[in-house]
């Protein structure tokens, strides 16, 4: 059973950009909106040394960690070769010009 | 839809990385076979050597294993040799009768070892050194033979003797030439080589030719006689005289063939759809048997295969290296000179070192190092930019180190390091684990190497030493960085040409200019989104689209990222001087925000550390002070002493002429950070000669200098001019940076830009030229005019403050709201 909850407007996201779901507690949730308008939702965590994924430079379908560049992509939530990693994904959509995010973690 | 048929005969070194290319360009374009004489998957040829030696399992020098080839849906066949092309039917046949059609062919079948037609070549015990299959047997033979002769003193029978010679036999080489290397080196450098491996047992029969290899009574050799009728005794012969493209096959298929395959600028054969790389290829007349040309055709060639033309392979400059454990040698160009060069020697049979340097009308072009080879790499760079050396020759020959450019720690010396030291302080990286990853990975340029082992790839200090390293442990198969540099992986045009383009075709946003540059990826990326975007506006000042989302977080949020993900925040205090309203304001906001840590800078002004990126906006707000851009490429801060207001010896008042300066700068983007000092006087206490623009009072004036730099690698600066006036002063200061900002590529600090276009340029433009210093001055001016204070425009305007705000989860908004 899937728990959306609207979270802000497609357009208040850049375009290739990102914005942050802060949770009390838990890590918080990077929101990225891709050149293309795809949306996708990683912990903001990067695995090499934890630097927040949504404060990085989007191009194409991948992030980079604005610490040490270390290169995610979106979809996979893994780390771009040859590096090694990966980070948590959250299931999130696109209604209606509506960004809406479920904050439990798709499994690995 | 049936994709195109691309089919590769041979499955070396040459023909996977075309591959490789291809694949990263154009994923699916192909349905790819591939066919290998050989029974093993690519391997690192060059690294036979090292296996030979003992030095390295051969499982650890397979480049691509069956895995990749299935992973990108190759069809591969090894053990399997071609042996016809049709190309009226655009097949290959191959030996075991199988046939397959192609609409596009890749011809990488390398080369094969010259075999002299001697009496007795075809005996037992003679081998050439070419594959696994060679090292093998020459490995098998040293464990049950004594005596071995290598014919052939090149680079190959240098390190075949050096191989076998460590694993126990002992070893004769007989060489034909004048003296040992004498393709890659002159007498008195071949010299010291051969006393070296004398010194390690090897013997040495030079200018003698052999006769005949001599049955021992049982099919196997047992000797070889050389012409002046002396015999030297042994069970294993390898003839390393050489190397011959394969072009039978092309030959046969009637392909122009002439001492290689004759190919193009583009790597193509006669035939259209026939591609050739590799050591079988003839480019321009060349052929070539190192690993680094044969890369650069391999790019050429898989942007054609790909549908990317416009790619052209000029030819390659080689340097030489010899792979031998301690022995260094390293040659490149026309390294025994002639009657219009110039030779530079330094020669010290005693302690084992020859330099030779060759200059032609006021250029490098030829170097052959022995026993200290660790400038090679920079020689080879200064012959390759055709760099003129007026201003280095008196020390050139002393080496990089010698000017002052010896890298991090001073440690400049890759090959002397031993495996657990610290070559890359950013990441801790040692030499052990660059070496294990060069050899196991199959690294051959250092940005393999940077993004493998993260080494060079944060500060880059090291990346003199990972060069050296890469060179020690590859020989010459070592890639050097090319001359010119793409960008980035999305462009092959370099950062001169994207500059040129923005300006004369007046490019004003990163879409355009990336439709017009035919850009590869539409998207960019995170190295050249942010030069793009300094381009533009730095170009077309109100008028190009800055693009916040191509900037790095800093200059995007106007706050320095800490290692925890938040902020610090440095208000402007120009020229080091503040007020007690200000400081209490400042001990306010601390207080009130709970910042963690309050430190003064070395650019004299207060650092409020660890401050949560939603609060910045209000922190701006509360200071009511201005950025002081501690964190962009940018000004940075102007650096003061107390000055003639108080100071005894004080001459002029340097605090008010710092202040000047920095308001005149305050918004200033720029390729990188500048810092700027001024003293009042030369004892220079605001250190103004470790500055991009340091100035120094003295009683009759203002001295300026340029270029300094006090972070990586300590640079100082290079006096520009003297002047009279603090007006002065502004505009020379203006017009050099603003020759700095137009002409400078992202990322490079003045010393760098200084260093590639020369300081008499420099002065050219802002000293001896009024109308230019003037003109560079307005142009400064009027880019700055009317850019207002970043942090005063976001407490200003809620749109701009959206960047700070997190989103709400769960209470706050609901579906009616949004």
């Amino acid at each position: 059973m899937m728990h959306w909850q609207a979270i802000c407007r497609l357009d208040e996201i850049p375009l290739r950009g990102s914005r942050v779901v802060k949770r009390e507690g838990e890590v918080d949730i990077a929101v990225f909106r891709c050149a293309d308008d795809r949306v996708f939702a990683l912990a903001d965590r990067c695995p090499h040394k934890g630097g927040p994924l949504s404060q990085g430079i989007v191009s194409g379908h991948k992030v980079s960690c604005p610490l040490h560049g270390m290169q995610l992509g979106l979809e996979e939530g893994r780390a771009l070769e040859p590096d090694e990693g990966c980070v948590g994904r959250f299931p999130v959509r696109v209604v209606d010009g509506r960004v809406e995010l479920d904050t439990t973690p798709i499994a690995p | 839809m049936n994709k195109p048929k691309l089919v590769l005969i041979g499955n070396g070194m040459a023909g996977i990385r075309t591959l490789e290319e291809l694949l990263a360009l154009a994923p699916d374009h192909y349905e790819i076979t591939v066919f290998g004489a050989e029974p093993h998957p690519n391997y690192n040829r060059i690294m036979l050597s090292p296996v030979l030696a003992g030095e390295l399992a051969f499982d650890s020098i397979v480049l691509n294993d069956l895995s990749w080839y299935q992973r990108h849906g190759i069809d591969l066949h090894i053990g399997r040799r071609i042996v016809a092309i049709d190309r009226e039917r655009c097949t290959v046949t191959a030996d075991d009768g199988s046939m397959v059609s192609y609409d596009r062919l890749l011809i990488a079948t390398g080369s094969r070892p010259v075999m002299l037609p001697l009496p007795g070549k075809d005996l037992a015990g003679v081998l050439a050194y070419r594959d696994i299959a060679d090292t093998e047997q020459m490995i098998a033979a040293a464990a049950c033979c004594r005596r071995a002769i290598v014919i052939g003193g090149g680079l190959l029978g240098l390190e075949a003797a050096y191989g076998l010679k460590q694993r126990g036999m002992e070893v004769d080489v007989i060489h034909l030439g004048p003296w040992l290397l004498e393709r890659q080196l002159d007498r008195q450098a071949a010299q010291l080589l051969q006393t070296s491996l004398e010194a390690r047992g090897i013997r040495f029969h030079i200018g003698r030719q052999t006769q005949e290899l001599v049955d021992d009574g049982r099919g196997r050799v047992g000797a070889v006689r050389l012409r002046d009728g002396d015999s030297v005794p042994a069970e294993l012969v390898v003839m390393a005289v050489g190397i011959r493209p394969e072009v039978e096959l092309a030959e046969a298929a009637g392909l122009q063939c002439n001492n290689g395959i004759v190919v193009s600028d583009s790597l193509q054969t006669f035939d259209a759809r026939i591609y050739a790389v590799g050591e079988c290829v003839n480019h321009r007349g060349v052929g070539y048997g190192l690993v680094a040309p044969l890369f650069e055709m391999a790019k050429v060639a898989a942007k054609h295969l790909a549908g990317i033309g416009g790619a052209s392979y000029p030819g390659s400059q080689l340097a030489t290296r010899l792979k031998v454990s301690g022995i260094d040698l390293f040659s490149a160009g026309d390294y025994q000179g002639g009657d219009d060069c110039e030779e530079v020697i330094l020669s010290d049979a005693g302690a084992g070192v020859y330099k030779k340097l060759v200059l032609r009308a006021d250029k490098l072009v030829g170097v052959c190092l022995y026993g200290d080879t660790g400038d090679g790499a920079w020689y080879f760079k200064l012959m390759r930019e055709e760099r003129t050396l007026s201003d280095l020759r008196e020390r050139l020959i002393f080496g990089e180190t010698s000017l002052g450019d010896g890298g991090h720690q001073g440690q400049n010396r890759g090959a002397a390091m031993a495996d657990s030291d610290e070559v890359c302080g950013c990441n801790g990286v040692c030499k052990g684990t660059i070496v294990k990853a060069i050899k196991e990975k199959g690294l051959f340029c250092v940005d393999d190497v940077k993004k493998h082992t993260k080494a060079a790839s944060s500060c880059g200090s090291c990346t003199g030493l990972v060069e050296q390293i890469l060179s020690a442990t590859l020989g010459s198969d070592f890639q050097q960085a090319p001359k010119r540099k793409a960008m980035c992986g999305c462009t092959d045009l370099s950062h001169a040409e994207v500059r040129a383009a923005i300006r004369d075709r007046h490019l004003l946003d990163i879409p355009a200019t990336m439709r017009e540059l035919q850009w590869r990826s539409g998207d960019g990326c995170s190295s050249c989104r942010p030069a793009l975007n300094y381009y533009l506006i730095s170009t077309w000042p109100h008028e190009a689209r800055d693009d916040p989302q191509s900037r790095f977080i800093n200059e995007r949020a106007h706050a320095n990222i800490q290692k925890d993900g938040r902020f610090s925040v440095i208000p402007q205090m120009k020229g080091g001087v503040t007020t007690p309203a200000e400081l209490r304001r400042i001990a306010d906001v601390a207080d009130k925000y709970r910042v963690e840590q309050v430190k003064v800078t070395g650019g004299q002004r207060i650092d409020l550390l660890g401050v949560n990126k939603e609060d910045l906006p209000a922190i701006w707000s509360e200071l009511g002070m201005n950025s002081g851009h501690g964190y962009g490429k940018s000004l940075r801060t102007v650096k003061t002493c107390v000055g003639s207001r108080f100071c005894r010896f004080g001459t002029q008042d340097s605090t008010g002429m710092g202040i000047a300066l920095e308001t005149m700068l305050a918004t200033m983007w720029s390729p990188h950070k500048v810092k700027l000092a001024v003293s009042g006087c030369p004892r220079n206490c605001a250190e103004a000669g470790i500055k991009d623009v340091g100035v120094v009072a003295v009683d009759s004036g203002w001295e300026i200098y340029v270029g300094g730099n006090g972070g990586i690698k300590t640079e100082v600066a290079q006096f520009l001019v003297k002047v009279k006036t603090g007006d002065e002063v502004l505009l020379y200061s203006a017009a050099f940076l603003q020759l700095y900002r137009e002409e400078a590529f992202y990322l490079e600090r003045t010393v760098h830009f200084i260093e590639r276009v020369g300081l008499d340029y420099i002065k050219a433009q802002v000293v001896d030229d009024a109308e230019q210093r003037d003109a560079l001055a307005r142009r400064l001016h009027f880019a700055l005019d009317g850019v207002p204070d970043p942090w005063r425009a976001r407490v200003d305007d809620a749109a701009l403050r959206q960047e700070f705000t997190p989103l709400p989860v769960g209470r706050h908004r609901t579906q009616e709201t949004l």
